[in-house]
């Protein structure tokens, strides 16, 4: 289902392609979004216009996870802790009502302070953090909770202490976790989508980026530093990549992009929640009342199609 | 810095134990142990799976000699050799992808960095998938991914077990977005694999990082890794620039995994054979 909605976009936005000849014309407000996003697509190509968007990705006034719990969650209860070792503060969880339906939601968290920043680690989660992440997944599942992920992460923490707790591990078993799951869920990039640590809770039904959030296998100055051999080339790196929401959702990668006020959801939190909210809540919508097997089937053929070669 | 200078004459230590070459350069030779300074010739290494006869230390092996190594002579046949690499980035650094695809596949004779297919160990039926460090550091790109997910898919119809040997920086930064993707894919089939009664045993050899140790690598019923191997989320050199913290000698390595309850076993190259057949005798695979 997924798929055929996937080549249904992207059979719109071929044909949109040539949008001089449909300038004028009149759309319907769902081609008009699409136009949006295919003129984006074709305006934002320097890397000074990608390179705006990583800045904004990684805004510190940006809304971060709990600033949307906030506005868009009722009656919100935080869960804490593994179960095994530690609370890790750099993903948070709990439940809460959405439209009067309670959901799990999860999601990396950065810091506002300087202290808070240390005590989340800036949103960079250990195993534990994924751990944490799966128990909720799995608490979402046994009482068919729909399941919202938010992703804002630069990474995964790369620290000693963190691989000998199980860090690689600890993120194949986070998405196994999530492609096992018989609930609905979606994934929202809200920031950064830093490779596996992003990855590791993002393996959804909906995968979804807000306008200037970015997603990539690898951070542009880490990318830059290995194949240029010089960090100052991360604007070179950051446009290679085309890790923009555009260029994800023409790659399929994603299914949607959630817009922001003008100008980037740091200057609007409340006006970026709304958008974020009526997102999911329409995304949910369209994937209530498919079973357990059915949504197991078609997310897990939605990734196994992912990847170009011939 | 008094203390740095203290720090330089341990280091001057480590220096003289290090090999030196006849033409005076500290540059070795790939035959050269890193172990114990040893020195052979390729046909010496092959005779002993290229383990250093002296030491222990472990060589990289290329893939379809770590194949031979394991499987009956003559058994394993090769599938999905033709898959090729797109290039969705038009990815260009110092030189554009497809010419980096097409060196790899010039200087390795491989069209990716896996390879996949049927076999027999010790008689008994089963499916491989190995991976080969030299084709682009075995990155994990569009055509690693495919071909772990076939492999997965072929184990599955034909009801047999599928041993995995993976050797490879993570995922393949040329494809960008598309590789990180590959976790997840590679992940999802094999919980398809795992639901259809799959068995998977997945040997982790020198070195499996990154997106390798967060996806498949990790998620075999059962875990075995030649000693010595780096096996770690972020490499050593990343943790130490990042944290500045002082890196365990034994840091990601195949030993600390163990202790740290990551892996199942160490098994030395000679051993891999025998200990594989008896994995598949005790999933049940009948010879």
């Amino acid at each position: 289902m997924t798929t055929e909605a996937e080549l249904g976009l992207r059979d719109r936005l071929a044909k949109l392609s040539g949008v001089k000849l449909l300038r004028g014309t009149r759309l319907s407000a769902e081609l008009e979004r699409l136009q949006r996003q295919l003129e984006r697509l074709e305006d934002d190509t320097s890397d000074e216009e990608i390179w705006k968007r990583v800045e904004l990705a990684r805004h510190q006034d940006r809304p971060y996870t709990l600033d949307y719990v906030e506005r868009i969650l009722a009656d919100f209860f935080e869960l804490h802790g593994d179960r095994g070792r530690m609370d890790d503060h750099a993903i948070v969880s709990g439940i809460g009502k959405l439209e009067g339906r309670t959901i799990a939601l999860l999601g990396h968290q950065k810091g506002r302070d300087l202290k808070e920043r240390t005590s989340r680690n800036f949103g960079m989660a250990y195993p534990e953090g994924y751990r944490k992440a799966m128990r909720v997944m799995e608490l979402a599942d046994r009482h068919r909770f729909p399941l919202v992920t938010l992703v804002d992460t630069p990474g995964a923490f790369p620290g000693v202490a963190a691989e000998q707790h199980g860090q690689g591990g600890a993120i194949a078993r986070s998405q196994a976790v999530m492609a096992r799951l018989g609930v609905p869920t979606v994934s929202v990039v809200i920031g950064e989508g830093g490779s596996g640590g992003a990855v590791a809770i993002a393996v959804a039904d909906r995968v979804l980026m807000q306008e200037n959030a970015i997603y990539s296998v690898i951070s542009p100055e880490g990318c830059a530093a290995i194949l240029w051999r010089d960090a100052s080339q991360a604007k070179k790196a950051a446009s290679a990549f085309r890790l923009d929401a555009a260029h994800c959702l023409d790659l399929g990668v994603i299914e949607g992009i959630v817009p922001e006020p003008e100008g980037g959801a740091q200057t609007d939190p409340d006006a970026a929640a709304v958008l974020l909210r009526e997102s999911l809540v329409s995304h949910l919508a369209e994937l209530d009342g498919l079973d357990a097997a059915t949504l197991r089937r078609t997310r897990r053929a939605k990734f196994r199609a992912m990847g170009v070669f011939a | 810095m008094a203390q740095m200078s203290a720090t330089d004459k341990i280091d001057v230590s480590i220096e003289h134990k290090r090999a030196t070459l006849d033409d005076g350069s500290t540059k070795k030779h790939p035959n050269t142990c890193p172990g114990c300074g040893s020195h052979y010739r390729d046909d010496e290494l092959q005779v002993h799976l290229r383990v250093c006869p002296q030491c222990g230390h472990h060589y990289p092996v290329r893939g379809l000699d770590r194949v031979e190594q394991l499987a009956d002579g003559g058994s394993f046949v090769e599938d999905e050799r033709s898959l090729r690499s797109g290039d969705p980035l038009e990815f260009f650094d110092l030189k554009p992808y497809p010419e980096r695809l097409a060196e790899a596949e010039v200087s390795t004779g491989l069209g990716d960095a896996m390879i996949t297919g049927a076999a027999r160990i010790e008689g008994h039926p089963c499916r491989l998938a190995v991976m080969d460090f030299s084709f682009m550091g075995g990155s994990m790109g569009s055509v690693v991914g495919e071909k772990f997910v076939r492999a997965c898919e072929h184990a599955a119809e034909e009801r047999l077990p599928l041993i995995s040997v993976s050797s490879s920086g993570g995922a393949r930064m040329q494809e960008g977005i598309l590789a990180l993707m590959q976790l997840p894919k590679t992940v999802c089939a094999l919980e398809d694999f795992h639901d259809a009664g799959g068995v998977m045993i997945s040997v982790l050899a020198h070195p499996t990082t990154g997106g390798l140790l967060a996806s498949f690598a990790s998620l075999g019923d059962v875990l075995l890794a030649e000693p010595g191997a780096l096996m770690s989320f972020a490499g050593p050199r990343v943790v130490a620039q990042t944290t500045r913290e002082k890196l365990p000698d034994d840091f990601g390595l195949a030993e600390s995994n163990l202790r740290f309850g990551h892996i199942d076993r160490i098994v030395p190259r000679p051993e891999l054979r025998p200990v594989l057949a008896q994995l598949l005798r005790l999933f049940g695979s009948e010879p």
